[in-house]
């Protein structure tokens, strides 16, 4: 019994000596030699229904041995690094704590429980604190440009222009400012370079992956190339191609170009992995029933796939409204409104925040918190549109059927 | 009966060829095939063009230069002799991307698991929408918060590292301040990645087949077993094109780096000391300053930039296309 | 009160097939593995708030195969599903009752799910190797998640015990090293039952195990179940009327009225159970009347 091979030995076979085992036969409801009897439908009405187990394995010893070793390596950092956290502020406190807080977790747990588990549980403690530190931050910047932000903010802050700004009057001017020209230059600009984008990209996603054929590794390897483009190139290739020899100048239009060459690769890529998920089955039964090409795509490929379209397009016009490297060099900014996209410096949310991020006046600064609470706001409700409307068409779409199929059982049960 | 090529296998007869099938598409999908193709090469078009305009316009600052436009640093560009060049933008904007995706992309896929694997299914939608939504997140709202709020706090821990960990030599730094570093803004830069590799890792891993995830628990596969087992391998090369994304838009990278670094040519190993440069920023930030020649200077950077970024998506996408062959997601 | 014969009739079966020993000739000295008892008690199992399944309270013994018949949606796969544990990965999925291996509750907390899984194996629908393994490593994947390291030697003769027993060795002796998504469907289903013995479980769930597959595959399987039966406590799940009476040796009859929850209607020996069944719903499910 002692050969390599008997793994079942290696298993720790269960025992009959487990106490909670036999306990809870002796104590059962029901008799325990009651094999393989008739149960009819009148048994099964007298028998009482016990209430659901908890099934998870990570029990009180479980949350015992986490807050143990959070406890210990709090005391053991506290001791050892003392001195040497002290001027690092909580920052490096933190770490040190984490770090320790990790290896006592394992180290106890290794020892109470087993390998696997002690591997398991700081591995999901691991995980758990990368989810916790990134949605903490990205709550954290949006609560605290809400906060800075909102102080100052009034209506009229979205109508105003800073035409007659001067920063040196100091705070009582604040409410003779705002940034109306900037928000209809955003506008303007995110708009017409959707306009030209999402059609474009629509179309180059449906011949990657339902037209197929010549070009298309190569178009796809383009698009993947392209996406990386940054933003500052886009801007800068605007400028170079329409703003250095004087064909355009300074003007809202040129933004959405360089806002149009950032979202084109972007909404492809998401547009096509959406496409990718729609089964191949629709459109062979599409195309058996002698629909066209054009028309299994239309009719039925898109559809399927429209809360993805959307989410892509929607995600990708709420990043271009962010955009501001690719302003700098084509909207150039304005103080003023000019509502003419293809003439004229144009303002923009993000070109306001950029001009006064580095101005040291109070007031200016708050200009520049409440633009970037506008900004916020502007993408956050792009964001929840997006999110609504892709729910709405989910919820009778065929992805959200594809999802669901590996629990097909759950499905025939609850319908039934 | 003229069924005899296929029925005889007598010698003598030829092998029945495969007949071409008539190409007879209809009007209508001729044009909407030809109108795809065209939309799809009109991106090659693009990038064609901003490779060549960049470089058009760029070209005179690079024949001012010569060949040392690339190991100069400096910005001299309104007055004889010139020194100007690309060598310290470059470094810095590899060194800021290289800390980004060190510290961003383990963190992403942490994320990118955590929703997808572990999170309870109430909490997931509110989960996925809080990271896509930092991936919408404006780059200058992290710079403005990186510079008020982010950037003191971290001070402490860096001075800490440059006290107690300065016998690494990438650790080491001589005078305070120790903020405005590639180290600071890498963080920052690695930040604002991890929501899209955390967005497209996520994506990956929820195609994972669930079959496959129940045949490894029903092993007794631990949870985290089960993951590198199944999930892992399935999605790696999601996992590296979510990579190859996050490192392009690091390269990219201007505003929020432009908001930290401190404008100046520094080459060092040294990731903790104030100063440095990265292209991106450096176009950003010298923006009509330089003159005539500078602002050749800033589109020659600026195609320096884009080689650059193509270089590493195309490499990115090789690795995913080849990784991704044969086993393609069916569903 | 056991009914119990051996002496049932299988039709176009090889009498050596009866020899009740460890079908390994010539490879290590295997341990005999001992097949566990398995009793449930009043389990219910609950969806999402939604009773699905009430009071099943079954034994299945060792040295025997048990057959879960029914018609679709009665709760059959969640009750396999329930006794290794597999249940409680579906969101919203609850459960009742006790579920004990040689008298040990594998929801009781002294045994954790992954070491339930291991000690009572599954075979699924849908056969699932791991594509990314080769064909060896998936057969090994069991002993990798318990940490069991073995020679290289022990792992050979371990892979291809394994893959004899589920009657694939010589089928795929030559090509160990392919990928386990390059086999048909059928091969990857016995592939997938080499991987579950590898650990050697006490009990084997199967869930449907042929239902996706070809004739010749599932006759090839059955005939594994029944090589194995003798080493393993095999339950299996099926909608086929003749495979439950070519396999088993208990069988039990699961049955959900209309918007009922799914219960066991009859259960005892297979033989009796189609000739002579009490319930006159099992009658007519076994004849096909319906379901």
């Amino acid at each position: 019994m002692t050969s390599p091979l008997d793994v079942r030995d290696l298993l720790e076979a269960p025992t009959a000596a487990n106490g909670n085992g036999a306990a809870a036969r002796a104590t059962g409801g029901l008799d325990g030699t009651l094999s393989h009897a008739v149960l009819t439908g009148d048994v099964r009405r007298v028998a009482p229904l016990a209430p659901p187990r908890r099934t998870r394995d990570f029990g009180a010893q479980g949350v015992a041995l986490l807050v143990g070793s959070a406890v210990s390596s709090f005391a053991v950092v506290w001791i050892l690094f003392y001195q040497l956290t002290l001027l690092s502020g909580a920052f490096g406190f933190g770490l040190c704590w984490y770090a320790c807080f990790l290896a006592v977790f394992w180290v106890v747990t290794n020892q109470v429980v087993d390998r696997s588990a002690a591997t398991d549980r700081v591995i999901t403690t691991v995980v758990g604190s990368c989810a916790a530190v990134v949605i903490g931050a990205l709550l954290y910047i949006v609560i605290w440009v809400f906060i800075r932000g909102v102080a100052h903010f009034t209506i009229g802050f979205l109508w105003r222009t800073l035409a007659d700004y001067q920063p040196a009057e100091g705070t009582s001017l604040f409410n003779q400012v705002g940034v109306g020209h900037a928000i209809v230059g955003t506008l303007e600009q995110v708009g017409l370079a959707a306009a030209m984008a999402v059609p474009l990209a629509f179309l180059t996603a449906v011949f990657l992956n339902e037209v197929g054929g010549f070009g298309t590794r190569f178009v796809r390897t383009i698009v993947t190339a392209m996406s990386g483009v940054p933003s500052i190139v886009a801007g800068v290739f605007i400028y170079a191609i329409f703003i250095v020899p004087h064909t355009l100048g300074y003007s809202g239009f040129a933004a959405a170009m360089a806002l149009f060459v950032l979202m084109l690769p972007s909404v492809t890529r998401t547009t096509e992995e959406v496409l990718r998920v729609v089964p191949g089955g629709l459109r062979e039964a599409s195309l058996a029933l002698g629909a066209s090409e054009w028309r299994t795509v239309r009719q039925v490929v898109l559809p399927t796939a429209r809360s993805g379209l959307v989410t892509a397009v929607v995600l990708g016009v709420a990043i271009a409204a962010g955009e501001t490297a690719p302003l700098i060099f084509t909207a150039f900014g304005a103080n003023t409104l000019n509502a003419n996209v293809f003439h004229g410096p144009q303002g923009a949310l993000p070109l306001v925040l950029y001009q006064n991020i580095f101005q040291a006046q109070a007031v200016v600064q708050q200009v520049a918190f409440t633009a970037a609470f506008v900004l916020l706001v502007l993408v956050l409700i792009l964001f929840v549109v997006a999110r609504l409307l892709g729910r709405r068409s989910t919820k009778k779409g065929r992805l959200r059927r594809i999802v669901v199929a590996p629990f097909h059982w759950v499905k025939q049960m609850v319908s039934e | 009966m003229s069924t005899d090529t296929l029925a005889s296998p007598a010698v003598g007869h030829a092998v029945p060829r495969p007949i071409t099938v008539p190409n007879d598409r209809s009007k209508e999908d001729r044009i909407f095939r030809a109108v795809a193709r065209a939309a799809g090469f009109t991106a090659f078009a693009i990038l064609f063009l901003i490779g060549f305009f960049l470089l058009w316009r760029g070209l005179p600052a690079l024949r001012a230069m010569g060949f040392r436009y690339f190991t100069t640093s400096g910005y001299s560009t309104l007055h004889k002799p010139y020194h100007f060049g690309a060598l310290a933008q470059m470094y810095g904007t590899i060194v800021t991307s290289l800390v980004a995706v060190i510290f961003g992309v383990p963190v992403a896929i942490g994320t990118a698991l955590f929703i997808n694997e572990y999170a309870p299914i109430q909490a997931k939608r509110a989960l996925i929408a809080m990271v896509d939504l930092g991936a919408a997140i404006p780059s200058i709202i992290f710079g403005l918060w990186a510079l008020h709020q982010f950037q003191p706090e971290i001070t402490g821990t860096t001075s800490w590292m440059v006290r107690h960990l300065s016998f690494i030599p990438l650790f080491s730094a001589s005078t305070p301040p120790f903020n405005g570093s590639f180290f600071i803004a890498g963080l920052i830069v690695g930040l604002m990645i991890v929501p899209i590799v955390a967005s497209v890792s996520r994506e990956v891993f929820s195609l994972a087949p669930p079959g496959e995830r129940e045949g490894a628990l029903a092993l007794g596969a631990t949870k985290s077993q089960m993951i590198r087992t199944v999930v892992l391998p399935f999605g790696r090369g999601g996992i590296i094109g979510a990579s190859m994304l996050g490192l392009g838009r690091a390269l990219g990278e201007t505003i929020a780096v432009y908001v930290l670094l401190g404008l100046d040519f520094v080459i060092s190993p040294h990731i903790l000391e104030h100063g440095g440069t990265t292209v991106a920023s450096f176009i950003a930030a010298e923006f009509g300053a330089g003159g005539k020649l500078g602002t050749d200077d800033l589109l020659m950077l600026g195609f320096v930039l884009f080689t650059f970024t193509l270089i590493v998506n195309l490499i990115a996408s090789l690795i995913v296309n080849r990784s991704r062959s044969g086993k393609g997601v069916e569903l | 009160m056991k009914v119990f014969s051996r002496e049932r009739s299988r039709p176009g079966e090889a009498p050596t097939a009866e020899v009740p020993t460890v079908a390994q000739p010539s490879t290590v000295a295997t341990p005999i593995v001992q097949p566990a008892k398995l009793e449930t008690y009043g389990v219910c199992a609950w969806f999402s708030g939604r009773l699905v399944l009430e009071m099943v309270s079954l034994t299945m013994e060792p040295n025997e195969v048990t057959a879960l018949i029914g018609p679709s949606g009665c709760g059959k796969s969640t009750y396999l599903r329930i006794l290794n544990r597999m249940h409680e990965l579906v969101p919203g999925a609850q459960l009742a009752g006790r579920v004990e291996l040689d008298g040990v509750d594998i929801y009781g907390g002294g045994l954790r799910a992954t070491e339930s899984r291991k000690h009572i194996g599954m075979v699924f629908q849908k056969p699932n190797p791991f594509p990314a393994m080769t064909i060896e490593e998936n057969v090994l994947a069991g002993l990798k998640f318990s940490r069991i390291k073995l020679s290289s030697h022990d792992r050979r003769l371990l892979v291809e015990e394994m893959l004899t027993k589920a009657g694939l060795w010589n089928e795929v002796k030559e090509r160990l090293n392919e990928l386990g998504g390059s086999l048909s469907g059928g091969q990857q289903q016995r592939l997938c039952i080499a991987r579950a013995l590898a650990v050697r479980p006490r009990v084997l769930l199967m869930d449907e195990p042929c239902s996706a597959l070809d004739p010749t595959s599932t006759n090839r399987i059955e005939e594994t179940i029944r090589e194995i039966a003798h080493e393993v406590t095999v339950i299996i799940v099926t909608h086929n009327m003749q495979q439950a009476q070519r396999v088993s040796d208990m069988c039990a009859f699961f049955l959900a009225a209309e918007g009922q929850p799914g219960h066991v209607v009859e259960s005892g020996p297979t033989e009796m159970m189609f000739s002579n069944p009490t319930d006159p719903r099992t009658a007519d499910y076994v004849h096909g009347r319906f379901g």
